[in-house]
């Protein structure tokens, strides 16, 4: 479903994820394929538990599935060991979570390293990275506060600066808007432009239109399926579109 | 009526809901209880059966022995000042008795067939003597394995065992006070020829006929004599003895009944003291234990406790919730552990074979329910009361929205983490989340490594006896099975408290767990910290354990018992060494388990 013609930094083919058995059997993602060129941005919207969240825990890594290939830079990643996968997230994939998930005993800078000196930096060099990354992110005067002592909007930004703290190929964000109001909401909006802008490759899941909208494309996601792709640019294709009477 | 049948009900249910908690929490106030009982149990055996015995034989209040050449003087104490009965003199000789080809030294005491008003054994089996028959003192028949029935020798004439009696007039064996001229003494003595010709080695106590015992002694002159007496008072007995009827010679020999007591239950009070140390040891490792059992369902109860407030329930009725279900388990902890207590002291009181209830049938009395009762609901209280209050009195909104309790955090114990592999960075960083867990942590293992240097200590002792004389083999038997018993519940709780201490840092850092993975921590990173985090711990508690945990500890047990250290070997650097690296090895092995779930719990599910 991607027309980028340089290899995808993301590809899943024949994605899924499946729970439960016989008249139990729930597939959360149901055949999912899907490429994301470097420096793309792409959102994922759909209803509550179409399985956009599975499959972006697939994507990372986080999760394993139950059939289907995931590509990360031309590397498959689904029969990856646990360590391996582990390194994986480590340097590869940057997550920024609907509930933020910092650490409430750390202070932001704190949070923001952590990643680097999961990834062996020494302690100065993990420190300096993540003061670059919240000066960067307009953190700078927060930087020893506790997530407690932060609002949403900022807490947000501590944790999109965590992710990005390796130098990920890939920021995977789920709902990253969802538990924000309407300026922290704006706030990291933009922020999000900004990385799009670095040409940081980003996937977004997300109810929000406003998010989606940052995004070179668009997915539609319901019952475990893409059903439906827009071009921000222009134009969109899939079932959806089919059904809505946009395409033949 | 209604809201106690509504916190019973939702007691039940929870401790229904969460078996294996349940189980823990009763294992670990089951393992405080028992002690105590076992202690109180030994209290009470150091008494009780004594007492029983002299109801039961006519005991006397003062029993006076003196040499053939004595005997006058001996008689004289009939008419003495304050006596109303008496039995004796009669005959004493010291022999050997073989059975089964063991040889022991006994004192034969010369008795009539008839009953008398003083001093008349207890027949527990077949008759009282008669000639050819011998009658041997129960806790000695039971040492060298003598029945109704069989024959024994005597300075090789051959009698028949008509009988089994127990007395108040002397110590059961291995006690056994010393009647005759050549002398006595319990406990080992060397054979290297300094020992008196003619002593008497831990001698056994058997009655024949006054003939039969006349008739064994191959010199009259040889004889000695023992006399029972009754006092009108027998508050006085001791002042009676210590007159010593001295007026001509020397003193006679005279032990009154208070004497016999201390020497009858000097083991049972010595196994006592050591039980209720270790019950003590044990309901502070109840507390540790309990303490983070408590705290961790507490944490998992916060919705309950919302749900409870929301629909109306007082912050006295949501506290009472919380404590019932602790209550209930302490209670049934309680009489499971007396009854435990009860049926398992009777291994431990063996020295009280040669007294009336002393062996099978030792007792609880009201006042040891009401102890061990009282210390399991004091520790589930004690245990509980911090976090239920908390409990009752949250917010019922956060309560509703099951907001975990913020961690600690501890800035400088961060910034030094920082420079460490992944799972010492993440290990310090978990235990610096919950100080107050790691300082339960390490008081459960410094109160254990304290045991078991004086484990260690006692042990050392032990295994010098009987060459020091303080106790016989028989003693050291009863002894070693005491510190056995508490060698086993220690390192039970402390097992139990180091898995339930791992258990609940994992549930407590499920969520950090699984971030720290999703940021590429691997499992086994996130595993080893996890063991880390308790590790670390138990390696500062063991050391603590030693010094000054073992050193104090065995310095109150020797002020306590009027012990002299010197005559002890402590432990050589080596032996506390490997008790602290053992510690710390154990934990390891017990804390993998629960850390390896925990590090393995799917990511996505916890986030």
């Amino acid at each position: 479903m991607s027309n980028a013609a340089e290899t995808p930094v993301l590809r899943a083919r024949g994605l899924r994820k499946e729970y439960g058995k016989g008249e139990g059997l729930v597939r959360a993602v149901d055949g999912v394929d899907l490429d994301v060129s470097a420096g793309e941005t792409v959102a994922i919207m759909g209803p509550s538990g179409c399985g956009k969240s599975t499959l972006l825990h697939l994507l990372g890594g986080l999760d394993r599935p139950s059939s289907g290939e995931v590509s990360l830079n031309g590397r498959r990643i689904d029969d990856f060991s646990e360590k391996a996968l582990a390194a994986m997230r480590r340097t590869d994939v940057g997550y920024v979570f609907q509930s933020f998930h910092l650490m409430e005993e750390l202070t932001a800078v704190e949070n923001v390293e952590l990643p680097a000196l999961l990834a062996g930096r020494s302690p100065r060099a993990a420190r300096r990275r993540a003061e670059e990354l919240l000066d960067q992110l307009g953190l700078a005067g927060r930087a020893r506060f506790l997530p407690s002592a932060l609002s949403g909007g900022q807490r947000q930004r501590v944790a999109v600066a965590r992710a990005l703290s390796n130098e990920p190929l890939v920021v995977l964000a789920d709902e990253p808007t969802g538990n924000l109001d309407s300026a922290a909401t704006l706030d990291v909006l933009q922020l999000f432009e900004e990385l799009h802008e670095s040409g940081q490759t980003l996937v977004i899941v997300t109810h929000d239109a406003r998010i989606a909208a940052t995004a070179d494309r668009m997915f539609s996601m319901r019952d475990g399926v893409l059903v439906d792709q827009t071009w921000l640019t222009g134009g969109t294709t899939g079932q959806l579109g089919a059904l809505a009477g946009l395409e033949d | 009526m209604g809201r106690a049948l509504l916190v019973t009900r939702l007691a039940l249910r929870d401790l229904r809901r969460r078996r294996t908690e349940a189980a823990l929490l009763l294992i670990a106030i089951l393992a405080a209880t028992t002690t105590l009982t076992l202690g109180l149990v030994m209290r009470d055996a150091a008494a009780d059966p004594y007492e029983s015995t002299r109801a039961a034989t006519s005991g006397p209040d003062v029993v006076a022995h003196a040499q053939s050449a004595e005997f006058d003087r001996l008689e004289n104490l009939v008419s003495a000042a304050g006596v109303t009965h008496h039995s004796g003199p009669y005959p004493v000789t010291a022999a050997k008795l073989q059975n089964s080809g063991r040889t022991s030294d006994v004192q034969a005491v010369g008795r009539d067939a008839e009953s008398v008003s003083v001093d008349q054994p207890k027949v527990l089996q077949g008759n009282w003597v008669s000639d050819g028959g011998v009658v041997v003192e129960a806790a000695f028949a039971d040492a060298i394995d003598v029945h109704v029935g069989g024959t024994v020798t005597l300075d090789g004439r051959s009698f028949k065992v008509v009988g089994v009696a127990i007395t108040a007039a002397m110590p059961p064996y291995p006690g056994s006070s010393c009647l005759v001229a050549p002398g006595c003494v319990n406990g080992a003595v060397p054979d290297d020829g300094t020992a008196p010709a003619g002593l008497l080695r831990n001698p056994g106590l058997v009655w024949l006929t006054q003939a039969d015992v006349r008739s064994l002694g191959s010199d009259p002159a040889s004889l000695s004599y023992v006399l029972n007496l009754k006092l009108a008072d027998p508050a006085q007995a001791q002042a009676f003895a210590d007159t010593g009827q001295g007026d001509r010679g020397h003193p006679l020999f005279m032990q009154s009944w208070p004497d016999i007591l201390d020497d009858a239950t000097e083991l049972a009070r010595d196994s006592q003291i050591l039980l209720l140390l270790g019950a003590w040891l044990l309901s502070l490792l109840a507390v540790a234990g309990l303490s983070v059992l408590v705290g961790g369902r507490m944490a998992d109860q916060t919705r309950r406790v919302g749900l409870l407030k929301a629909a109306g329930g007082t912050p006295g009725l949501v506290a009472a919730v919380l404590l019932a279900e602790y209550v209930l388990v302490a209670v049934v902890a309680a009489a499971a552990g007396l009854a435990i207590g009860a049926l398992t002291a009777p291994l431990l009181t063996e020295s009280s074979a040669g007294l009336v209830g002393g062996a099978g049938t030792a007792s609880l009395t009201w006042s040891t329910v009401g102890l061990v009762t009282a210390v399991a609901l004091g520790v589930a209280v004690v245990a509980t009361a911090v976090p239920a209050v908390r409990g009752a009195r949250s917010s019922t909104v956060s309560a509703l929205a099951d907001a975990p309790r913020p961690p600690h955090r501890a800035g400088r114990l961060i910034a030094l983490s920082a420079g460490l592999p992944v799972p010492l960075l993440l290990a310090l960083r978990v235990a610096a989340r919950r100080p107050r867990r790691v300082v339960l942590g390490v008081l459960s293992i410094a109160v254990t490594v304290s045991g078991i240097y004086v484990l260690l200590v006692l042990n050392a002792f032990l295994g010098d006896q009987p060459s020091t004389g303080a106790y016989t083999e028989g003693q050291v038997v009863v002894l070693r099975h005491v510190l056995l018993v508490w060698t086993v519940i220690l390192l039970s709780l402390a097992a139990v408290n180091a898995v339930v201490i791992t258990w609940a840092t994992v549930l407590d850092n499920r969520h950090a767990s699984a971030l720290a993975r999703a940021l590429g921590a691997t499992s086994r990173e996130v595993t080893a910290a996890l063991a880390a985090a308790q590790v670390l711990p138990a390696l500062l508690g063991a050391v603590l354990g030693v010094v000054p945990g073992g050193f104090l500890l065995f310095t109150a047990i020797n002020v306590i018992t009027g012990g002299d250290s010197e005559k002890v070997t402590l432990p050589v650097p080596w032996e506390l060494i490997a008790v602290v690296l053992v510690t710390v090895l154990v934990v390891a092995v017990l804390t993998s388990v629960p850390a390896y779930l925990g590090g393995r719990r799917p990511v996505t599910e916890t986030l």
